[in-house]
């Protein structure tokens, strides 16, 4: 063949051969392919030969994390802020199970996420060799699907599924574990034209039938009440919901993962269902004949008792992943597709099934105004004469506006963050919904900056979960991400403190952190802050609350963090204790009749 | 209620460890398990059998139609397809025993396997009624080992599982 080899042939075979990479060199490929622009990460041993390839690159900006927990968080801000995919990446062993929590909660909340380990040497694996975990296998409950790789001509192959899978259909976190060889050996770069997935088919177009059906009940309906969750968001469909809402005049709640899909400001709007969502929303959708679930999953959080929610309601249960469908509540009306494009179709459907008229919901509307007017939300001042912190965290939300990044740790602090914050646009409050990962705010902050960088961001945090993740503000300063942190610090593990008060005879077993008012403050916020190079405020009269925020918001060379010294005594109202019926819901502590043992 | 699934799946490493962990995870209790090739390279077949009411039904199969590597997943009807289970035992025997239990196998249209002066390896395939019967019949004998695979079960008729795979 080398014999009749001419010039014309060789230059024509030099442009059709692919190129050969390392398979280090393919991932970078890959990633700069699939348009990623940031990713999380942290090297270790397994890593190194893609971390080699990652320096060179000038389209895509690492960002060196100080825990990989950190970095799955960031990653997950990163996407739910942007919309887009996050990425991160670890090393075989411990930085791999490091992640292990990111990954959970993004499998909880539907974050499509980009996971890449190294792993040890293909030889090695099964060995115990060094560093060795099957973190594949440990990662399988709570993946969206994952990928071992040990030849490095599988990998744009791999990543490009990897990615495909994690985005689209109902997202999730994706893992592609990369063992040592696969990355130091080389093999000519072939990007797929068409993926291998045989076994997934996401459905997006919903059953023609299922959407006249469900806006023949909706026509139909006295009562009815839309109860939209985070797939909206995920879905980008809060456009479309906005037009069904409207064009049906039907109450709206969006659920803890849904903060933002429909502006609190708009009329319709009941606020949050749930354990402590507000009254309206929780007796709304108790007291309705149609629930129209756009996007949720039926949370315990959300249902309270099962057998008790919505009793005399059907179900119209909008989902694209199946498996949701009749999962929790047996639904009448099942309709399997994407949010965006069943909203586009039910909002024609809707036109056509109430062109011959629709039935009055002008009474309904008149129960709800009257739930609103008697049951607005609200809060005590505490007695204690501290800082009363859903005040603050209102502040803060009023001072910023709609156009800032919230993003939350878990517990009270996320509860008041979820109430009392207005939020007017998707992609503005992020949150630990499903997994409730104490410990999210400060890197999915992070993250969400990086992604947003125009935006103000805000990690609404609390004593105990600040000191879980604090250690990415180092990340922040040195990057210049200079992200804004609220401590609510109440000095203990609140969420848990309040349910102690209620349903343990305010038996406080281990929820005191002593970070707050009358303790040693260990550690001291503001000095933290300080070490941390961020600018550290404290905060504890209600004079100072105002003009520390506005610095905050006029700092942007480096991140804030403000220690607002609360009252440990303020819990999150309404609530529907654990285990009965939303109709118990309780507006105060004073309206509280005796509770019912859990 | 027994519900006999079958699943058509890539042939991926890890991947039985997904089905049996999904059914873990999601508290469905596996009878029977059963994996092998199929007519068409890189894919194999599950055959399980679970005990389920029929909405938990609904669910598991939902679930295991979300896992990437599972491409078809269908429930096969005791009437409408052919269930057979294979069974393996030893049998202890003696000269008083020993044409009685051969009886017995041929009763069953079961096979002897190998022979010892105080043993019998028996085979037995049929449904799990059969199986059952002849464990039962030649039990009082003394069985020393068991070995039984999971139920096998294929649809009537002419068409095929793995139809219109790989073709959109």
């Amino acid at each position: 063949m080398a014999t009749d080899v001419t010039p014309r042939s060789a230059a024509r075979t030099t442009t059709t051969e692919p190129e050969v990479l390392t398979g280090s060199g393919a991932i970078l490929r890959s990633l700069e392919k699939l348009g990623v622009k940031d990713v999380f990460g942290l090297p270790g041993g397994a890593i190194i030969p893609f971390y080699d390839e990652l320096m060179a690159s000038t389209t895509i900006r690492h960002i060196l994390v100080r825990h990989e927990q950190g970095g799955g968080h960031a990653a997950e801000g990163y996407a739910t802020a942007s919309g887009g995919v996050g990425v991160v990446i670890a090393t075989s062993g411990p930085g791999a199970t490091n992640l292990v929590t990111a990954i959970a909660d993004a499998h909880m909340d539907s974050v499509p996420l980009l996971v890449i380990t190294g792993q040890v040497f293909s030889t090695l694996m099964g060995t115990d060799a060094f560093q060795e975990v099957d973190i594949v296998g440990i990662t399988m409950p709570i993946t969206k699907h994952s990928f071992l790789v040990t030849r490095a001509e599988d990998v744009p192959s791999t990543l490009a599924a990897a990615y495909h899978v994690a985005s689209t259909g109902r997202p999730g976190p994706v893992l592609v574990d990369i063992t040592k060889d696969a990355q130091q050996g080389r093999a000519p770069f072939v990007w797929p034209t068409k993926l291998d997935l045989p076994g997934y088919r996401p459905v997006t177009k919903a059953h023609g039938k299922q959407i006249q059906a469900a806006a023949q009940l909706l026509a139909e309906a006295e009562r009815p009440v839309l109860y939209v969750g985070g797939g909206i968001i995920r879905s980008g469909a809060s456009a479309e919901l906005l037009a069904f809402a409207e064009a049906s005049g039907a109450p709206v709640v969006t659920t803890l993962m849904a903060r933002g899909a429909f502006p609190d400001s708009h009329p319709q709007h009941l606020g949050m269902p749930g354990m402590h969502g507000t009254v309206p929303a929780v007796l709304g959708i108790q007291e309705s004949d149609l629930l129209i679930s756009l996007g949720a999953r039926f949370d315990d959080r959300v249902t309270g008792k099962v057998s008790e929610f919505a009793p005399n309601a059907k179900i119209v249960h909008v989902d694209i992943d199946p498996a949701e469908i009749s999962k929790i509540r047996v639904a009448d009306v099942p309709i399997v597709g994407d949010a965006k494009e069943v909203l586009t179709d039910l909002i024609a459907a809707y036109g056509q099934a109430s062109a011959g008229g629709r039935s009055d919901i002008g009474p309904w509307w008149k129960r709800l105004n009257t739930l609103r007017e008697n049951f607005p939300l609200g809060y005590t001042e505490p007695e204690d004469g501290l800082l009363a912190p859903q005040a603050i965290i209102k502040r803060i939300g009023e001072l910023t506006g709609p156009e800032g990044v919230y993003a939350s740790g878990v517990g009270q602090h996320q509860m008041w963050a979820a109430q009392f914050i207005k939020y007017e646009r998707p992609n503005s409050w992020l949150n630990s919904g499903g997994a409730g990962t104490m410990g999210y705010a400060v890197p999915a902050a992070m993250g969400a900056k990086v992604a947003e960088p125009q935006r103000t961001v805000w990690a609404i945090d609390g004593d105990g979960c600040f000191q879980m993740t604090n250690q990415e503000l180092a990340t922040c300063t040195i990057n210049d991400i200079p992200i804004k942190v609220a401590v609510i610090n109440n000095s203990s593990l609140g969420m848990v403190r309040q349910w102690q008060t209620l349903f343990y005879e305010s038996r406080h077993s281990f929820t005191d952190l002593e970070t707050g008012h009358e303790t040693r403050m260990i550690p001291d916020f503001v000095k933290l802050a300080d070490a941390y190079g961020a600018l550290g405020i404290r905060v504890t009269r209600p004079e100072e609350v105002d003009p520390a925020i506005k610095l905050a918001l006029e700092t942007n060379d480096r991140p804030v963090v403000i220690d607002f010294v609360v009252s440990r005594d303020s819990m999150v109202w309404p609530m529907v204790p654990q285990g009965v019926g939303n109709s118990s819901v309780q507006y105060a502590r004073d309206h509280a009749p005796e509770w019912a043992e859990e | 209620m027994s519900h006999v699934l079958s699943l058509l799946v890539e042939d991926k490493p890890g991947l039985l460890t997904r089905v049996a962990g999904l059914f873990a995870r999601r508290g469905f209790n596996i009878e029977s398990l059963a994996v092998g090739k199929t007519e068409v390279p890189g894919l194999s077949r599950i055959t399980v059998v679970v005990d389920v009411e029929e909405l938990p039904l609904e669910q598991v199969t939902k679930q295991l139609n979300k896992l990437i590597n599972v491409i078809k997943i269908v429930e096969l009807e005791p009437s409408q397809s052919v269930q057979r289970e294979h069974l393996l035992v030893k049998v202890r025997v003696d000269n008083a025993t020993r044409s009685q239990i051969i009886e017995a196998v041929n009763l069953f249209r079961a096979r002897v396997v190998d022979v010892a002066p105080d043993a019998l390896v028996i085979e037995v395939t049929g449904d799990s009624g059969k199986v059952q019967a002849f464990l039962r019949v030649i039990e009082p004998y003394g069985i020393r080992e068991i070995a039984q695979s999971g139920l096998l079960a294929i649809g009537r008729g002419p068409k095929s599982i793995s139809e219109r795979v790989g073709k959109n």
